[in-house]
């Protein structure tokens, strides 16, 4: 792997979050310094920040794209104890000359008495919903019943976890098999009860969110959690941050017909790894699920990915080194020491080669 | 495929110091990493990385090679199951393999140039594709054309030739010269021809140094005539393989005789010749700069020594050759192991040392795939052959998924994946950027074809909403109709219907005029293509069929309420038409109409005066 480019920032403070749109040609940045920025790719692949604004009044945590299929929109959440939902407007035609657009802020969410930890929409097929989860431990789910107005949400889910929360990932998966489902890691450090990841999922009945199944083998705080795209699997894939990144599989158990609480799961731990030697921040996979990413006290992004047997090795280090940085871009790195110079022979022939046929 | 331990590769990201935490974020092709610091603060420097894989899909050349492979994986596909045997499937593949777009690509290269950087990269390129040609034609000898003895030789002496055609151009430097028996590399290409068993090349070369010397020429003479008796097997023709050993060992006979009775001791280079006619190890092994590699080696001493070679007895020679050929300080490299993991026939290990090696799935998913089509994964009990395939298909499609026009290709790779090829084609189509509206209608072709209903939905919707949000109208419902979004086709009906009374006139006419059956998609969509027809109907004065559309506008119950007081002002101009017929109920329903209306505002006014 190599650095194709880097990008200058120009945040004030810490950047907290990066979040790719859904097609990968615009990007959310998210900083201590109160303010978001969005950011264009161009045809040859630079990128332009096409807009920045103050969007908290305190560190923003966490930024998020809606599925385009709703617009452009943007939410965030912040240690001001609020989330915010954002929407870009089509501005003059001077301002597109320019590359700018403007954003505007569609609602404020102030229902949490504490920090927002994580904001999240969840999967398009249940329609425009934003779910935010808090230091107080709650997680709140809320509708705008009408795409084309984005200032009426309404809160149609408050789930009170008991314990502090820090992270929410829903299951992707748009299967008519399963409800929808979404998981919430608490960051809470007393180990001596386990339980910091809590599955929910929705029940037709009773219209509620009820809880399926706590890991209770998680006993450490979770920083961050993360459901793997489904690929038309029968059981659900999750990678969990904690003091290692550990991967579950949960496996739905038959639901017998008379049964109406939620599906019981079968709780299968894949993998698990402590190369980051403490602390694990971040977890995320990519879009076939084929690669998951981690990030930890150790300063490295890990790159985890499973061979056709199913075992999961390190496949990739990504690793600060503290150089200065090149003016110029990167270039792949010479693939010739792989093969050796038993090639060599084969490269002399290239002299020969359009001669000798 | 189990893992070799292989470790990880560590990339440096520079400007992010180490101790730091790193934050990052997926994205097509890449991830993007900054530095962080998680439950702490401090400023942090705010550069963002992008960072790729080293596969370079950008690349010209291997652009050029996507593209013949993936039209020889198509055709390679579409052969059918009862064909009789793996010959047909090369047969079919008229060797028309990668092989051809390596030499068509030299020209290309040498066009290329640019910085020494970028043509360093690009010989490497080159090189690696020639490494890669040279495992696959083996793989194409070995496993798929199988030769029986006799044949098999004969298969490897072409591998071999392939692959070393720079005796071809020394040669032609040689003969080109004023003296060619007296250039300095003479002896060299003479040895070189013969260590490829190219005899009729020798002995014309022989010829040119025999008249140089006319005292030596019975000498030559008798070389010459060494060289055109040794036998070479045929297989067209009637000689069994029996026959051709028992006259190849006479003849190799005659050559021991010849250098037991120093025949050629005179001259150091013909009795050079006749110790390499007679496969003596020693002396091939003194040649090691003109044979290259330990394979040629292989193969030059099983023509000279054993030319009814069996497949099953090549790992014996193989092994024990490379061990010969490269002496103690060196280690095999990659290519030696993949080669000689060929000439074992561990086509498992084979793959698994190609994809470690290789950065690009490319080779191996073809070359498993082409394996699998010839039955001989599961022959070599791979039980899970088949689904290895799959495997590295869907990795190598996945990574070409995320250029901008070499996803059509990938398109194709996931169709021949029957059991997850679906699913991640859905999945990863979904995610290619609809920069403009024909490669939306590119990706919408796609996922049609294939029935995949919910993407062509999605897709349409997104471009739907882009356009509304740009104000064109005309584009949003025509993405609306397509996606048969009901709910969406209203509320743009409805903007349109809006803009009619804001501005007394219509825009996009061509669109809601030609809606044709779509109009039915939703109520408040069939009301503007009807209201449109009405307003036509009108300007030509069709007077008649404009009254009829209006009252059937009206009795439908289908315009909005909010529409009303429209209705009912172009109703009341044909009132005063004579040739409306029916003049009478469309009185009684104006009228009727009059009351209704004047009824519900009169309620909504009168129950808000309640209520204050």
């Amino acid at each position: 792997m190599f650095v194709a480019r880097s990008i200058a920032a120009d945040h004030k403070d810490l950047i907290h979050d990066v979040s790719y749109d859904f097609h990968g040609r615009r990007m959310a940045t998210c900083s201590s310094d109160q303010s978001v920025k969005v950011w264009d790719k161009s045809e040859n692949g630079e990128w332009h920040c096409t807009a920045s604004w103050k969007t908290h009044s305190g560190s923003v945590w966490r930024v998020t794209w809606a599925h385009p299929e709703f617009g452009q929109v943007l939410a965030s959440c912040s240690f001001d104890r609020t989330a915010a939902v954002w929407e870009e407007i089509v501005g003059e035609s001077n301002d597109k000359q320019r590359g700018l657009s403007h954003w505007i802020k569609r609602t404020t969410l102030v229902d949490s008495r504490t920090s927002v930890t994580d904001v999240k929409f969840a999967p398009k097929h249940m329609g425009l919903m934003l779910t935010t989860c808090s230091a107080d431990g709650v997680v709140r789910i809320y509708e705008a019943p009408d795409v084309m107005n984005l200032s009426q949400w309404s809160l149609q889910h408050e789930i009170s976890c008991k314990l502090s929360c820090s992270c929410i990932s829903w299951n992707p998966s748009s299967s008519r098999a399963h409800p929808p489902m979404f998981a919430v890691g608490s960051d809470d450090s007393n180990v001596t009860y386990g339980g910091k990841v809590q599955i929910y999922e929705y029940n037709e009945n009773t219209r509620k969110y009820a809880k399926a199944e706590t890991l209770m083998t998680v006993t450490d705080a979770v920083h961050d959690i993360a459901f793997a795209p489904n690929l038309g699997r029968s059981f659900h894939v999750l990678a969990i941050a904690t003091k290692d990144v550990r991967i579950f599989k949960l496996v739905p158990m038959r639901k017998e017909s008379t049964s109406t609480g939620p599906t019981k799961f079968e709780v299968q731990i894949v993998a698990q790894f402590d190369n980051h030697n403490s602390q694990v921040w971040r977890v995320s996979w990519n879009i076939t699920s084929t690669l998951l990413a981690s990030s930890g006290d150790d300063g490295c992004v890990r790159l985890w990915k499973a061979n056709y047997m199913d075992n999961w090795k390190c496949t990739g280090i990504l690793k600060g080194d503290g150089s200065p940085l090149t003016g110029s871009s990167g270039q792949p790195s010479a693939m010739s020491t792989v093969l050796g110079s038993s090639v060599q022979s084969s490269q002399n022939a290239l002299n020969g080669m359009s001669a000798g046929r | 495929m189990e893992e070799v331990d292989v470790e990880p590769t560590i990339t440096n990201i520079p400007a992010i110091s180490d101790g730091k935490h790193m934050g990052f974020a997926w994205g097509p092709g890449d991830i993007l990493v900054y530095e962080t610091r998680y439950k702490a603060s401090g400023s942090g420097c705010s550069f963002i990385h992008e960072i790729r894989k080293d596969e370079d899909i950008y690349s010209p050349i291997l652009r050029k090679l996507f593209n013949e492979s993936h039209h020889i994986f198509v055709g390679l596909q579409t052969i059918r199951e009862d064909l009789p045997s793996k010959r047909d499937v090369n047969a079919q593949l008229v060797r028309k393999n990668p092989h051809s777009v390596f030499y068509s690509d030299i020209h290309f290269i040498t066009l290329f140039s640019g910085t020494i950087l970028t043509l360093i990269c690009f010989l490497l390129k080159v090189s690696i594709l020639l490494a890669i040609e040279l495992i696959w034609n083996l793989c194409e000898v070995l496993f798929i054309d199988a030769a029986p003895a006799g044949s098999l030789l004969l298969h490897l002496l072409d591998w071999v030739r392939l692959h070393k055609a720079d005796v071809d151009e020394k040669a032609r430097e040689v003969l080109q010269s004023e003296s060619p028996a007296e250039h300095r590399d003479y002896w060299d290409v003479v040895v070189s021809y013969v260590l490829q068993g190219r005899l009729e090349e020798v002995r014309q070369m022989l010829v040119k140094q025999a008249n140089l010397q006319p005292a030596a020429r019975s000498m030559y003479k008798q070389m010459d005539t060494l060289l055109s008796k040794m036998p070479f097997y045929n297989p067209g023709g009637t000689q069994t393989l029996t026959e051709f050993d028992v006259k190849w060992r006479h003849w190799h006979e005659e050559v021991d005789r010849c250098l037991q009775d120093n025949s050629f001791a005179s001259n150091r280079h013909l009795e050079l010749i006749c110790k390499i006619l007679l496969g003596d190890e020693d002396t091939l092994l003194d040649h090691k700069e003109l044979l290259g590699t330990w394979y040629h080696f292989l193969v030059t001493r099983l023509l000279f020594c054993h030319p009814t070679v069996k497949l099953t007895e090549l790992h014996y020679y193989a092994q024990s050759c490379m061990t010969m050929f490269l002496d103690s300080r060196s280690v095999p490299e990659p290519l030696d192991n993949i080669l000689l993991a060929a000439f074992e026939f561990d086509i498992h290990q084979v793959i698994k040392e190609c994809s470690i090696a290789l950065n690009n799935w490319w080779f191996v998913a073809h070359l498993t795939d082409l394996l699998d089509h010839c039955k001989l994964l599961q022959s070599h009990n791979l039980h899970f052959g088949s689904n290895l395939r799959e495997f590295l298909l869907l990795e190598y499609a996945s990574g070409l998924f995320t250029h901008h026009s070499l996803w059509q290709l990938a398109v194709d790779y996931f169709d021949h994946c029957p059991e997850f090829g679906r699913v991640y084609l859905e999945l990863q189509i979904e995610r290619v950027p609809l920069e403009t509206e024909r490669k939306a209608l590119k990706v919408l072709r796609v996922c049609e074809q294939r029935q995949m209903s919910e993407q062509v939905r999605s897709i349409c919707k997104i471009m739907a909403m882009r356009a509304l949000r740009n104000n064109r109208l005309g584009s949003a419902l025509s993405w609306s109709i397509r996606a048969k979004d009901a709910a969406f086709a209203t509320l743009i009906s409805e903007r349109f219907l809006q803009d009619y009374c804001a501005k007394g006139t219509f825009s996009d006419l061509d669109l809601i005029d030609n809606l044709g059956p779509a109009m039915l998609l939703s109520d408040r969509l069939t009301f503007l293509g009807k209201y449109r027809e009405f307003h036509k109907l009108y300007g030509e004065k069709r007077f008649r069929e404009a009254a009829k559309l209006l009252l059937s506008l009206m009795t439908a119950k289908i315009a909005p309420q909010s529409f009303w007081m429209t209705l009912l002002t172009d109703a009341l101009p044909l009132l005063e038409q004579k040739e409306v017929s029916h003049q009478s109920y469309l009185e009684r329903r104006v009228t009727a109409w009059c009351c209704t209306l004047f009824y519900i505002i009169f309620k909504s006014h009168y129950s808000i005066h309640c209520y204050c």
